[in-house]
């Protein structure tokens, strides 16, 4: 099992009630201890292909398989504590504190309270904020970057194997986002998880990314490494090689 | 006025009392009944029209005569203080209810997203984010339905429920208006009291959001 992909995509669509076709014929292998950045424009598909991964959205024909097991398989409830999730703006619970907020799965998940003590702590500290600083304050008592650090915390709080991210940097200033982006970067490096990780970033997506699928209008256009990427010769591929390339004389100029 | 309300302090304490046993009853069920229904309805929102098209229908009858037209039925007919308040019930849910769907329904999508996302079972998700996020909104509710059913409350006296309504009906038929204030003025301030407690337990649950 342990060199079967982590997540793996067979022929994958999915359709609305209304029948229009967000995500057509999706094939894509997810490897285990990689980032797989999904990079396209907004309507592209790459939230609901994340949202298929823990059964927020079923697929409407495919296989779509975590650990080899078909999602429809899989009790909602285990599969979702088995992968973190966090999003843009992070989603926290606005009435719990940071501690709750982090502590919740694991308390769900019947841990002994010395052990959910330890590991909130824990978690807390991977991410930058200091528990006896940050513990009992209020997400509306954080900045957009702490409280996406307290997102974060929470998706690795009950330590599970994957990851999905929904672009979790996506509200932050330039200077917080390239902070966070290096932080996450390295604590991966330690934690080795399997990431799905959404963006419409092209330089988050070439500087996080270990692959990187490019998605438009409903369907996979490509995967490739970042070196590849900046290579490759298809022509979706091109706009955003362009963006990063005058990006980068920007400021070198 | 003030030695009529002496004279009559007990009586009028006893009148108090029944009025408040008729509200508190009747309000007690229409929580047990609307905040459930209301959630019910946040996870079946194909039956929304129709139950609070319903409910909008009993609101729109004029409450002497759904007590008049109870009154003939076989249990509820009975005695005059269970009609009472099966009625002041009907007309109590609607607030509750609709609050409780509005509060639900209002939360901030990514949160209740996230919270989904994260594993928790539907009673969870319930017990940790739903209805701590929306207790105000609900609470808010009750309030409104519990300041109308204090007023309601009084036309119940005309089907021998008792309460201070005794007193309205009596001084209009004495055209005595001493005697109607007698029963209005324990009444408004019953209302006021309620409007007043449950208006400091809304803005109790706001802050324990916004701070420690």
């Amino acid at each position: 099992m342990s060199d079967s992909p982590a997540i793996e995509f067979v022929d994958v669509q999915y359709r609305t009630a209304e029948n229009r076709v967000l995500l057509s014929d999706l094939n894509l292998s997810v490897q285990r201890g990689e980032i797989l950045m999904l990079l396209g424009p907004s309507g592209s598909g790459k939230t609901t292909s994340l949202k298929l991964i823990n059964r927020l959205l079923v697929p409407s024909a495919g296989r779509l398989s975590v650990d080899s097991r078909a999602t429809g398989d899989w009790d909602p409830i285990q599969l979702r504590r088995h992968i973190g999730y966090a999003i843009q703006e992070g989603g926290l619970f606005p009435h719990y504190t940071v501690w709750k907020n982090v502590a919740l799965v694991p308390m769900l998940e019947g841990w002994e309270q010395p052990r959910i003590k330890t590991r909130v702590e824990e978690v807390l500290q991977m991410v930058g904020l200091p528990p006896a600083e940050f513990a009992d304050r209020y997400p509306d008592q954080l900045s957009g970057g702490q409280r996406q650090r307290v997102g974060l915390a929470r998706a690795l709080a009950a330590d599970p194997p994957l990851l999905l991210m929904d672009e979790p940097f996506g509200a932050l200033d330039p200077i917080t986002r390239a902070e966070l982006q290096k932080e996450f970067k390295q604590l991966q490096q330690r934690l080795n998880k399997t990431v799905v990780f959404v963006t419409h970033d092209v330089s988050e997506a070439l500087l996080l990314g270990d692959r990187i699928a490019l998605m438009a209008s409903g369907s996979l256009r490509g995967v490739y490494g970042p070196r590849e990427f900046l290579t490759a010769s298809d022509a979706a591929v091109k706009p955003y090689v362009d963006a990063f390339r005058t990006m980068q004389q920007v400021f070198q100029s | 006025m003030l030695d009529l309300l002496l004279n009559h302090k007990r009586e009028i304490l006893t009148s108090a009392g029944e009025h408040l046993w008729l509200v508190g009853i009747s309000m007690v069920l229409a929580i047990a009944i609307g905040v459930p229904l209301g959630i019910v309805l946040t996870r079946r929102p194909g039956w929304k029209n129709l139950v609070l098209g319903a409910n909008s229908v009993i609101q729109t009858v004029p409450s002497l005569a759904l007590f008049g037209l109870l009154l003939p039925l076989p249990w509820l007919g009975a005695r005059a203080d269970r009609l009472a308040i099966f009625a002041l019930t009907l007309y109590a849910l609607l607030p509750i209810i609709q609050n409780t769907y509005v509060g639900i329904t209002g939360i901030d999508p990514p949160v209740r997203e996230a919270a989904v996302a994260m594993g928790l079972t539907p009673l969870q998700l319930l017990w940790h984010v739903e209805l701590p996020l929306a207790s105000n909104v609900i609470v808010a509710g009750i309030r409104v339905a519990t300041v109308a059913t204090v007023g309601l409350a009084t036309i119940a006296a005309a089907i021998g429920a008792g309460g201070l309504g005794e007193y309205i009906f009596r001084g209009l038929a004495m055209v005595d208006n001493r005697v109607i204030l007698a029963g209005a003025i324990p009444a408004a301030l019953i209302a006021l009291t309620a409007y007043f407690l449950l208006g400091l337990l809304q803005r109790m649950l706001v802050r324990v959001r916004v701070h420690h």
